[in-house]
């Protein structure tokens, strides 16, 4: 078996990069800091933030799919892989995002703590052994909450960050009870040991409530209904760099966690929902969450009319299409899902750059207060529409690729007779319910005059204009070229 | 032929060329758009012009653009797809024309329209579901901003119900597109795989499938009961949006049922059959009947317009060859009557006269002070009602004898459909343009001076009544590209399932 160290330390080379990266960012802050103004500080701690995310993105891709990694505690397949530049690659954004944001009072830390939540993105992407997930994703959920309730001056972002600790604290008390009942009845922690375990056992009461005890902890995480309440107030309170961080990475981690966990570790339990009928698996549990957040965040977003709100049912839909992928993904493999979570990312975090941008010149909390950005800044205003008609699903923008793979991967689940067939009709439907209250936000951009005292002209800092035109012109290409990232699976 | 696809990528950079222009100057836009859309129309006609038909579809370009899913990135054409780019040319063309006064962010505008036509061009074109999808798409975000900008009467209203009619009507297709590939099989999303998967499936799948797929494309048709989009958003939509929707948006739908709906599943089409040729003669009768009694001069037209694509309609649906022919005649005539009347009333009257409510205009000697306006009028109306000479006599012609094959009942229906044409059409022009002509001296009150019509606006006028009086007089010119292509094996299976 290969317990060696080396490999282990090879393995584990963006981690350790990414670390390393936040002790410095903290370093260099504590002893040259005090004698730099705060938007020099936080241009220093954003370059040298943003050069250790670019080195751990090299190391996780020179390092590569080395297989299994210190007997199976991780697992570094082509999706570990990929969901490690994924991440990486997000955090960017994030970082280009932060820099045209309002400024933290402590740049360095913000900057340290994002690394800090990524090194936990990354090992939850390769994790494949209960404990190793569950460190990870506390790392990673710790970090959030911090990032969230960063802004110590604003009563939101206490808020968001409060509700966010609590129904995360409560979501990882579930997990921890799940992932304990299962190493009980199975007497394993890595998940390949798990699968073989439970395919002689099969499914038994205790297992039945380990299932739920973690489909109610992944709800949680995930941000599906029915345990989506934390999302819309994090999402509105949260500094926006944060938000774009839960909303993009986070999301992207954790499902490939989720997925690992699921079909290649629990997969004897799960059940089938191909023909009508409930054959007791977690794919029907999958499927619940997937149908509520559908018509959940589809329906309650047409009713917002505060923008972040709106992102975050507009996410809690999206939520539900991702499920369908969790889905879909036994015939289809992780490749579509991958696809889906990747671009959705990209989109939503470019989203909330021009939310931060906006945020500085007059603030941007209600829809309306996009009124006349055309005229305001074309270059924001491009980028708007190019990440909201992905979201919308307009091809050939990368949203509605995603959407097309996922669908037509659940349709091949069990054709339209069954529970998959009948969630991606109610998906399709909803589509174009969705796009009602995406127009209404580019109405506000695109249509609507400026209100008078917010007519001036948008000066955009130039490592967000960078960050926005990469992440629109990332969003045109992977719609064009679906292949670059199917192919890798 | 080889050409025809730069129509397409023409238009996406003419789309951001004159958006880059017109930070410029507004007449550099107007410059690159009138270009673009010459050019693109140019290589239709060339196109045209080396274009011997036959049956089979001319392949234009044909790579692997997504093999995880079998999808390619396939042009194709054939006499019917020629017929339809070489309107959407022309259309394009004139709607610029008529486009000339857009002074407020006009490269914006002429960037929204170029981009609709590129999506326009692509449906047009593609062999493959995928890409027709595509392209289907594109050209829904475009129509929305362009009304939602630049239109009129409750604009946001019409460019919103606009927008959500077109994407229900497009899920409903990728719902029947999916279900085919994902229950058949199918190996790729090209329309002959995706037909052989779909021949596969049980009955009530077919029927449950054509179902979708063809309401899906009607609701862009304007099919009654889902036609209520088309008036409203005509009537909210500034004139070359209104030219567009009518000419050729409204034809996306007609032929996305002609070219996907019917030879996938062709069984579908026979169990259906009755319903859609009920519907679109409800379309055809009840239309018409709204337009007479409209009191604004634009919903006439609107109506009209429904009136009209009721024809296309129900000719796909006779599935009898000679009835197809004529409802792809009709898209080619509707789409230039339908452009012409639009740009008569929405830019020479209404600009002018800032009223379109019939009752306001008929108290001004409109056929003397705008004598090329009447006069335009006239022929359009002439032609939109079905006069010989003109495009809409052997289109509807064409129709009624193959409706008479099927069906003498509905057949008549339609030719009573053709009295209405003629009634609401004359009442139009009567009211509108010769409401004082009767009366000795003009009512009392200042006549106004109206700024004469412009050079653009004659151009696009003589060129759609060149077009409509071309057609009407060698309607064989265009047949002779139709009539073989319907020979098609893809559409040998529509006339095997549809008639018995």
């Amino acid at each position: 078996m290969n317990y060696g160290y080396l490999t282990l330390a090879r393995a584990l080379l963006p981690e350790m990069t990414l670390v390393a990266g936040a002790l410095l960012v903290l370093a260099y802050d504590l002893i040259r800091g005090r004698r730099h103004t705060l938007p020099e500080r936080r241009a220093a701690a954003l370059l040298l933030g943003a050069v250790a995310l670019a080195a751990a993105l090299y190391d996780s891709l020179a390092v590569g799919a080395l297989g299994p990694v210190y007997g199976n505690t991780l697992m570094l397949d082509p999706l570990a892989v990929a969901t490690r530049a994924g991440v990486l690659g997000l955090a960017l954004l994030t970082l280009g995002v932060a820099a045209g944001a309002r400024l933290p009072r402590h740049p360095a830390e913000y900057v340290a703590i994002i690394l800090f939540a990524n090194t936990g993105f990354t090992l939850m992407g390769a994790a494949h052994q209960l404990l190793v997930a569950f460190v990870a994703l506390e790392l990673a959920s710790l970090s959030l909450y911090i990032l969230a309730g960063f802004n110590k001056d604003s009563r939101e972002s206490a808020e968001a960050a409060l509700k966010y600790f609590l129904f995360g604290g409560m979501a990882t008390a579930f997990l921890l009870f799940g992932f304990s009942l299962i190493y009980g009845v199975t007497g394993e922690l890595d998940f390949s040991r798990i699968a073989l375990a439970l395919a002689q056992t099969g499914m038994t009461p205790l297992l039945a409530l380990a299932l739920v005890m973690v489909l109610v902890a992944f709800g949680f995480k995930a941000a599906a209904a029915p345990f989506h309440l934390w999302a819309p107030d994090a999402y509105q309170g949260a500094p926006t760099p944060s938000a774009a961080l839960i909303a993009s990475a986070s999301k992207l981690a954790g499902f490939t966690l989720f997925l690992r966990l699921l079909w290649p570790g629990l997969g004897a339990l799960a059940g089938q929902v191909a023909t009508a009928g409930n054959t007791g698996g977690w794919l029907t549990l999958v499927a619940l969450l997937a149908g509520a957040s559908l018509l959940l965040g589809n329906l309650a977003a047409l009713a917002q009319a505060n923008l972040r709100r709106l992102l975050a049912y507009s996410a809690i839909a999206h939520t539900g299409v991702m499920l369908l992928g969790v889905i879909a993904a036994e015939t289809a493999g992780a490749g579509p899902l991958f696809y889906y979570l990747a671009t959705y990312g990209v989109a939503t975090a470019g989203a909330f750059g021009v939310i931060a941008v906006l945020e500085v010149n007059g603030g941007c909390q209600r829809i309306t207060d996009l009124a006349g950005l055309d005229r305001r800044s074309p270059l924001l205003t491009g980028c708007l529409a190019v990440f909201i008609l992905s979201l919308a699903g307009i091809p050939p923008l990368a949203g509605f690729a995603g959407k097309f793979f996922i669908f037509a991967a659940a349709l091949q689940v069990g054709g339209v007779a069954g529970p998959a067939g009948w969630l991606t009709l109610l998906a399709i439907a909803l589509s174009a319910v969705a796009l009602y209250y995406y127009l209404i936000v580019l109405k506000q951009a695109l249509v609507a005059a400026p209100a008078p005292e917010r007519a001036g002209r948008i000066r955009v800092p130039t490592a967000t204009a960078i960050t926005l035109v990469a992440a629109a012109a990332i969003i045109v290409g992977l719609g064009l070229f679906p292949s670059l990232i199917l192919g890798l699976f | 032929m080889n050409l025809l696809p730069y129509t397409i990528y023409l238009s996406f950079a003419g789309a951001l060329l004159s958006l880059v222009a017109g930070r410029r100057s507004a007449a550099a836009a107007r410059g690159v758009a009138l270009l673009t859309a010459v050019a693109c129309w140019g290589i239709t006609l060339y196109a045209a012009c080396g274009f011997t038909p036959s049956n089979q579809m001319i392949q234009l370009v044909d790579v692997t653009w997504i093999s995880q899913l079998g999808i390619h990135y396939h042009l194709a054409a054939d006499g019917i797809s020629l017929t339809l780019v070489v309107l959407t040319g022309l259309a394009a063309t004139a709607g610029i024309l008529f486009s000339w006064n857009i002074a407020e962010r006009t490269g914006e505008f002429f960037a929204f329209y170029l981009a609709l036509i590129g999506g326009v061009y692509g449906v047009f074109l593609s062999a493959d579901a995928f890409l027709f999808f595509v392209f289907y798409e594109i050209a829904i975000v475009p129509k929305y901003f362009l009304i939602a900008n630049w239109g009129s009467t409750n604009r946001l209203y019409g460019a919103m119900k606009l927008a959500l009619y077109s994407f229900a009507g497009s899920a409903l297709v990728l719902a029947g597109l999916l279900w085919i590939y994902a229950a058949g099989h199918a190996s790729g999303f090209s329309l002959w795989e995706l037909a052989q998967a779909a021949a596969g499936l049980s009955h009530p799948q077919q029927v449950v499938i054509f179902a979708f797929l063809f309401t899906g494309f009607a609701v862009l048709a304007g099919m009654f009961p889902f036609h209520t989009w088309a008036p409203t958003g005509h009537v909210a939509a500034p004139t070359g949006a209104s030219m567009l929707l009518a000419g050729v948006v409204m034809k996306l739908g007609a032929y996305g049922c002609l070219r996907v709906a019917l030879p996938l599943v062709p069984a579908g089409l026979e169990f259906w059959q009755p319903v859609i040729a009920w519907l679109a003669l409800a379309g055809i009768l009840y239309a018409g009947l709204v337009a007479l009694v409209q009191d604004d001069f634009k919903f006439v037209i609107g109506y009209s317009s429904v009136s009209h694509m009721g024809f296309v309609l129900l000719g796909l649906a006779l599935a009898n060859p000679a009835a197809m022919a004529g409802a792809v005649l009709q898209m080619f005539s509707h789409g230039v009557i339908a452009g012409l009347l639009f740009a008569v009333v929405g830019r020479m009257v209404y600009e002018r006269t800032h009223t379109r409510q019939l009752a306001e205009l008929t108290r001004l000697p409109l056929h003397r002070l705008m004598p090329f306006a009447a006069v335009v009028f006239v022929l359009a109306g002439l032609a939109s009602m079905g006069m010989p000479g003109f495009s809409g006599f052997p289109a509807e012609l064409t129709i009624l004898v193959g409706a008479w094959q099927v069906s003498k009942v509905w057949a008549l229906a339609a030719a009573l459909g053709v009295l209405i044409a003629a009634a609401f059409t004359l009442r139009a022009i009567q009211v509108a343009f010769f409401g004082q002509a009767g009366a000795a001296a003009p009512a009392a009150g200042p006549v106004h001076l109206y700024a004469p019509i412009t050079w653009p606006e004659r151009t696009g006028a003589i060129l759609l009544l060149a077009a409509t009086l071309l057609v009407g007089l060698r309607p064989d010119l265009l047949l002779n590209w139709i009539i073989p292509s319907l020979q098609s094996p893809m559409m040998q299976a529509v006339w095997i399932g549809g008639t018995r």
